[in-house]
């Protein structure tokens, strides 16, 4: 099982907490898209033959900025290079405002079965602070008109934490979200990454960052909500009704392989990591001129366990013990046991069924818990 | 001998010692402009970056005045009070000594204390008004205070700059003028004074020293009279800027002699050297067996590393032989070192040839002064380590080490240190105007208060305008209890400390608060507790961190999570774990820095 990323690096205008690696120039849009085709066929033997390819996701960026004709050329290429006919999922990340009914019927005639639709909030003034340019009606219109297109399987992302948001304006958000049928729900508590509008905001102190008490309560009525709605809880950030797991992501968590195309998406193949140049123009120079685009890092066996207990640990299911034995030997298991172990009594881990998860409790704390899990 | 000057230079800290010694080697071309640099003599890496000096260095010098040849032996001391044993040898190595005076600064309490032990030793002094190129140099006011300290004549005050070379012939011309040449009886039985050694990883242990009588040569069989031990003078010579090896050394004469000694503890600077055959009477006098007085833990991060800090502490002590260490162990840090040091800037220096020379990882803990407690059963201990005292009830009495104090300030700050030494438990003895505006404070106070930051606070109180210098005065009896801290209920042994019973529930409180600073919050709630016995005097609480979550994995990009994890997991290696607490190395020090 593998899967293929495809990253659109262009944005309208950058949200103030978003430090992704994207565009505003939509100039450069169509040169980058002959050059994303010409890197489908320069790696169109990355993956090993034999693995079979079950997810494709569009992200980004907003690829839902590509129009007709760009993803008609990027989906031929991708049928002309890989094997697309074991697809099982096939997701597109579209902003609400750009939703209309050209864009699904170009999605659904590229077989996308998928949407992630980055809604955030379903209040206009926090909106306004993210940067976003939807508003609240635009995204509820814009997950009815999917609906109506036959989409049966919609993903929301949604914010947390944000600093002028209220308990109350939360749980409205999260009701709002349930009531509209939605198949999955990916919640983000907000953080401010060095470099983005916020965090400068943030240390000429503009705005505040929410403390830690009503972080924990916002994330509490996020698990209450959903949780009661039907929703289960497969990942730390992640929400789906039963069978609706994003497949294309779990495929990170899980260990298999996935190819990663456009500048700045990520490759994994089991022995290496690497990544694509982050800018637009070097990435298309650099393939253009037949150069180097991309940096490949060769994983260490304590950077593969590393990885493995990282991805692991966020999934429901937690680290599989016999898993990790197999793969890195009885003395990783040991030790694993053994860095487990405060946290168990602590009631921030729980081991059963050889398998070890996080609890709600260690959900939280799960940055420090993974520190102390891996190996350096 | 009648041409043989033996003269040191001393001064308050920074007056500029060595770099006046520099404009004496040029001008005497003892240095050539190609082997010229600042603070020549500062030979050590350490006193290159620091700028101090930290060894006293010795070297020979020809000087032609009036048509005669003259051998001048110049030793340059250091003005840290930590040395002050070895500046006094070296003092007692002379006939004359350059008191030096940084003319911005006027007289400080280096200056007072090097003073004393000049004329003490009767050398000849020369006062030297430094640095008078500067802007900020105060002539007048400065010439006061020295004719007022010194009884001399203004015209005797040279008057210099070793940055310019201002007064530097005037210097050498009183050198050759003022100063008597060495007294001493060539055909006397052999009396050398060492006066320093160094260690050299090629020749082993090099001795400094002065011939006070009789004659020496090559391949004699020397005996050291305070340690008993024989060797042959393998080689003896003197000191330009290298070693020059002679056949023959006599009395007035300033040299080294290498005799295989190994390590540096059979060098005790003080000692008298004399002939093993016609040996001398007596050893020249004011020998003392250096003794460290504050004591603090040593202890390698990762306790597999002990073995390494030990062979590290052995070489250390090659050459510095007033580093003591004994092996201990301790309930949190696992096994270390006892250490002995001169006092705080050593302490420091140890520490911090551990990590540049040897790349250990080191904690250090709260400093502790030696304590006299005397048992019911009559016996003394001494104790330099909380851990060591016995049970109260074993306990007769306890008295602390004090010194005797001089604090000279600027009168605009003496309400603020005399605070400052009402707090420390300090007495105040007298006090003497040295100018209209400066004073000189004397002080009686308990050593265990000052060793710690009492001369930082000092220092910043006076905005740099105070100097401090001291010496032990004697026991007294005090009332001191033994302060423990607990993390999460477990006494922590490394963070105990012996403190006044008066201050103990004021330091315990601020221990804690300090510790809540220091120790980063961890996933569990800390308790932070101070106990006297099983008295709880004090405690704080570090809440447990409940949200940490930071950059998400978006896109299959595991790297940089991952990267971020190892690198604050690497972060946290140089914590010491503490039960289930981490704590941070520079806690078990800075947890006594109380503001
Ligand atoms: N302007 C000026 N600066 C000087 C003079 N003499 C020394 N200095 C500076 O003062 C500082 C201290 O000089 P040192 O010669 O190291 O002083 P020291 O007395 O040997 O210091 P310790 O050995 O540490 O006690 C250095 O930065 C020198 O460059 C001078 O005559 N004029
Ligand atoms: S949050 Fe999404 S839409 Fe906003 S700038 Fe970032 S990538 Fe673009
Ligand atoms: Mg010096």
């Amino acid at each position: 099982m593998a899967g293929i990323y495809i990253h659109i690096p262009f944005c309208k205008q950058r949200c103030g907490y978003c430090d992704f690696y994207s565009h505003t120039n939509l100039q450069l849009k169509q040169r980058y898209v002959d050059t994303l085709c010409k890197e489908i066929e320069l790696r169109k033997h990355y993956l090993a033959p034999n693995e079979t390819i079950e997810t494709l996701y569009f992200g980004g960026g907003t690829p839902s900025l590509l129009n007709t004709s760009d993803f008609e050329q990027i989906y031929n290429a991708l049928s002309t290079h890989f094997s697309l006919h074991n697809l099982v999922e096939i997701t597109v990340e579209v902003n609400p405002d750009d939703v209309n009914d050209l864009l699904l019927d170009t999605l659904k005639s590229i077989s996308c079965n998928r949407l992630s639709m980055g809604i955030q909030s379903f209040f206009d003034h926090e909106l306004t602070v993210l940067g976003r340019r939807h508003t609240a009606q635009q995204a509820i219109e814009a997950v009815n008109l999917a609906q109506q297109h036959g989409f049966s399987n919609i993903s929301i992302d949604l914010m947390y934490a944000l600093p002028n948001q209220t308990i109350q304006t939360w749980r409205e958000t999260l009701k709002l979200a349930i009531s509209m049928n939605v198949q999955h729900i990916s919640a983000y508590h907000l953080t401010y990454e060095p470099g983005t509008l916020f965090y400068k905001q943030k240390t000429n102190k503009i705005i505040t960052e929410k403390d830690e008490e009503e972080s924990i309560q916002l994330y509490e009525i996020l698990i209450q909500s959903l949780t009661e709605a039907g929703y289960n809880q497969y990942e730390i950030s992640n929400f789906s009704l039963p069978c609706y797991e994003s497949k294309h992501n779990s495929s990170y968590w899980k260990n298999t392989p996935y190819i990663g195309l456009g500048a700045s998406a990520h490759s994994y193949n089991i022995a290496s990591r690497q990544w694509n140049i982050a800018s637009v123009i070097t990435y298309c120079k650099q393939i253009e001129e037949n150069k180097s685009f991309f940096e490949i890092e060769f994983l260490t066996e304590k950077e593969k366990y590393n990885d493995f207990i990282i991805t692991s640990l966020r999934t429901s299911k937690g680290v599989d013990l016999q898993k990790l034995t197999t793969l890195f030997g009885e003395k990783s298991r040991s030790y694993f046991i053994q860095q487990c172990q405060p946290y168990v009594h602590t009631n921030m881990l729980c081991e059963k069924d050889n398998f070890v998860r996080l609890t709600q409790k260690g959900i939280f704390v799960s940055d420090s818990i993974l520190e102390t899990l891996i190996d350096v | 001998m009648k041409n043989i000057r033996n003269f040191c230079i001393i001064a308050h800290i920074d007056h500029g010692k060595s770099t006046l010694a520099d404009r004496l080697l040029e001008e005497t071309s003892t240095v050539t402009g190609k082997e010229m640099q600042a603070q020549v003599l500062d030979n050590m890496d350490l006193e290159r970056e620091r700028g101090i000096t930290i060894k006293s260095h010795a070297i020979q010098m020809n000087y032609i005045y009036e048509g005669e040849k003259y051998v001048l032996n110049l030793i340059d001391t250091p003005g840290h009070v930590d040395f002050s044993y070895e500046v006094s040898r070296s003092i007692a190595a002379c006939e004359g000594a350059l008191l030096i005076v940084d003319t911005t600064q006027g007289i400080q309490a280096q200056t007072i204390s090097n003073l004393y032990m000049a004329i003490e030793h009767d050398l000849e002094i020369i006062p030297i008004m430094n640095k008078m190129d500067m802007d900020s140099a105060m002539p007048e006011e400065v010439e006061d205070q020295i004719v007022e300290l010194l009884g001399c004549k203004s015209d005797e005050i040279i008057k210099a700059s070793g940055k310019t070379g201002l007064g530097i012939q005037e210097i050498l011309q009183a050198i050759v003028k003022r100063i008597h040449p060495p007294k001493g009886d060539p055909e006397a039985p052999l009396q050398c004074l060492v006066f320093d050694s160094v260690f050299n990883s090629f020749r082993g242990i090099i001795t400094y020293m002065k011939i006070e009588n009789g004659t020496i040569r090559k391949g004699d069989l020397v005996k050291f009279f305070n340690t008993g031990k024989e060797y042959f003078a393998d080689e003896i010579g003197v000191l330009r800027l290298g070693m020059e090896p002679r056949e023959e050394l006599r009395c007035g004469d300033v040299g080294y002699i290498i005799s295989g000694i190994k390590v540096s503890k059979e060098v005790k600077v003080g000692d008298t050297i004399t002939h093993v055959k016609r040996p001398c009477e007596k050893g020249i006098e004011g020998f003392e067996e250096v003794k460290p007085m504050v004591f603090a833990g040593i202890y390698p991060i990762d306790s597999e590393d002990f073995e390494d800090l030990r062979a590290s502490m052995e070489k250390l002590q090659l050459n510095d032989a007033s580093l003591t260490f004994e092996a201990e162990s301790s309930a949190a840090l696992g096994f270390g070192f006892r250490c002995g040091f001169l006092g705080m800037l050593h302490m420091e220096i140890v520490q911090e040839r551990l990590d540049r020379e040897f790349d250990m990882d080191v904690i250090t803990t709260i400093p502790n002064v030696q304590y006299k407690i005397y048992t019911r059963k009559n016996e003394v201990l001494d104790v330099h380590n909380p851990s060591g005292m016995p049970d109260i009830t074993l306990i007769d009495r306890i008295e602390e080490p004090y010194i005797r104090a001089s604090i000279i300030t600027r009168t605009d700050f003496i309400g603020s240190i005399m605070s400052l030494c009402l707090g420390k438990r300090g007495e105040l003895i007298k006090q003497d105007y040295i100018s209209s505006n400066r004073i000189e404070l004397i002080y009686d106070m308990p050593m265990g208060e000052i060793v710690f930051d009492f001369y930082d606070k000092l220092k910043s109180i006076s905005k740099g305008y105070a100097s401090f210098d001291y010496h032990i005065s004697g026991f007294r009896p005090s009332k001191l209890v033994k302060l423990d801290i607990l993390l999460n209920g477990e006494s922590v042994d490394a963070l105990s400390s012996l403190t006044h019973f008066d201050n103990a529930v004021t330091i315990g409180r601020r221990m804690c608060e300090k510790l809540r600073e220091l120790i980063p919050r961890q996933q569990f709630d800390i308790a932070i507790q101070a106990a006297i016995g099983s008295k709880i005097i004090a405690r704080e609480t570090i809440k447990a961190v409940r949200k940490d979550v930071t950059a998400k994995c978006y896109g299959g990009d595991i790297s940089r999570k991952r990267k971020l994890l190892e690198k604050q997991k690497k972060g946290k290696k140089r914590m010491k774990q503490i039960g289930s607490v981490e704590v941070p190395q520079k806690a078990f020090m800075e947890v006594l820095k109380l503001d």
